[in-house]
C-alpha cells in the first residue's frame, strides 16, 4: 500500500450567499486593508490515506468528497492528491 | 389509533426530544418510543420524529453526518410504505442532506441565532399537514443555520409539484423564496425549520403546531 495525502478546499457555491464572508470582508476594510472586492470562507480538509495506486487513492477522496465532505446543493469542492514517500 | 406509535429519533446532540415527547404524549396523549440512532430497527413505530439539536455536534454541515446513521439507512423502506416523516429544525437539515427532501439549510444570512415566533402562510394542503381552514399559523423557531437554499430549477419542480409547505410572511433567515419548510412527493415526509412541538399549549406558545403532530397519527 502507498501513502497519499490530499487536501481538500470545500467551497460555498457562487450563487449562495456567504453572510460569515462578508462579515470577515467587513472586518478586513475596518483594519485598513482596501481593495477587497470579495471574501468568502471555506473549509479546509486534510486527509492521509492509503490506497494501491493513485486512481485508488483519487476514487477514495472523490467518494469523500461527493458523498460527506461536500453538499452538492449549496457547495463545491476540489483537491490537490499527492503520493507521500516516506 | 390507542396502539399508534410514533418514533422520536435520538441522535447524540439531539435536544428537542424530550419537547416531542411532552408535545407528543403530555398534550396530545399519543403513544411515543425514543429510538437511538444506532438502531436500524424501526419496524414497531408507525411514524416517525427527526427531532431538532445538533446532531453529532454539526461539525461538518448540519445534519451531514446523521445521515449514515443506521436508523437514516432503514428510514428509505420506511417512507416508502407510505408511513409518515416529520423533521423539524435540525430533522430538516438531516432529510436535506440524505436526500429525502430538495434544497439545503445553511447560515442564516444576519448569522444570528434567531429564537423568536414567526408567522408562516400554508402553501400546500398535500399530505395534509396543516389546517387548511387557516391559511396562517404562528410557529417559534430556533436556529442559527436554517436558510433554506434551492436554485431557480428546485424552486419550478417544487413550485410546479405543489411541495413547499410554509412560508415565512417575514423572512427572518433570507431562505430562498420564503421557504420555511417543504414535502416530498409523496406527501408523507415534511422538513420544516419552525418548531410544532413548540406550540402545543395555549400557556406556553399557542397551540398552532397541534394539527400537524396529530396529522402523525391522522392521516397514517
Amino acid at each position: 500500500m502507498n501513502q497519499f495525502e490530499a487536501k481538500v478546499s470545500i467551497r460555498l457555491r457562487p450563487s449562495v450567499l456567504d453572510p460569515a464572508g462578508e462579515a470577515i470582508k467587513s472586518a478586513a476594510t475596518k483594519l485598513g486593508v482596501q481593495g477587497i472586492n470579495s471574501l468568502r470562507i471555506g473549509k479546509l480538509i486534510e486527509v492521509n490515506l492509503e490506497a494501491k495506486e493513485e486512481k485508488e487513492a483519487k476514487e477514495k477522496i472523490e467518494l469523500l468528497c461527493d458523498r460527506l465532505f461536500a453538499n452538492k446543493v449549496i457547495e463545491d469542492f476540489d483537491y490537490d492528491l499527492k503520493e507521500v514517500n516516506e | 389509533m390507542s396502539n399508534f406509535t410514533v418514533g422520536i429519533v435520538v441522535f447524540p446532540g439531539s435536544n428537542c426530544d424530550r419537547d416531542m415527547f411532552w408535545a407528543l404524549e403530555g398534550c396530545l396523549g399519543i403513544k411515543t418510543k425514543f429510538i437511538w440512532h444506532e438502531s436500524s430497527d424501526i419496524s414497531g413505530v408507525d411514524s416517525i420524529v427527526l427531532p431538532g439539536g445538533f446532531s453529532y455536534g454539526d461539525y461538518l454541515r448540519c445534519g451531514a453526518v446523521a445521515r449514515f446513521s443506521p436508523l437514516l439507512n432503514s428510514l428509505d423502506d420506511f417512507v416508502k410504505t407510505g408511513r409518515r416523516v416529520i423533521g423539524i429544525c435540525n430533522g430538516f437539515q438531516i432529510l436535506t442532506e440524505s436526500g429525502f427532501l430538495p434544497g439545503a439549510l445553511t447560515t442564516n444570512k444576519n448569522l444570528d441565532f434567531i429564537c423568536k415566533d414567526c408567522e408562516l402562510e400554508i402553501i400546500s394542503s398535500k399530505g395534509s399537514w396543516f389546517n387548511s381552514s387557516n391559511n396562517k399559523i404562528n410557529l417559534p423557531i430556533a436556529h442559527g443555520e436554517g436558510r433554506y437554499f434551492c436554485d431557480e430549477d428546485t424552486f419550478k419542480e417544487l413550485s410546479d409539484n405543489d411541495l413547499i409547505a410554509l412560508r415565512y410572511l417575514n423572512n427572518p433567515n433570507g431562505s430562498s423564496y420564503d421557504i420555511a419548510g417543504v414535502i416530498n412527493k409523496g406527501g408523507n415526509v415534511l422538513g420544516l425549520m419552525p418548531h410544532p412541538e413548540r406550540a402545543c399549549d395555549n400557556n406556553i406558545g399557542g397551540n398552532d403546531g397541534i394539527f400537524t403532530l396529530k396529522s402523525l397519527i391522522e392521516f397514517s
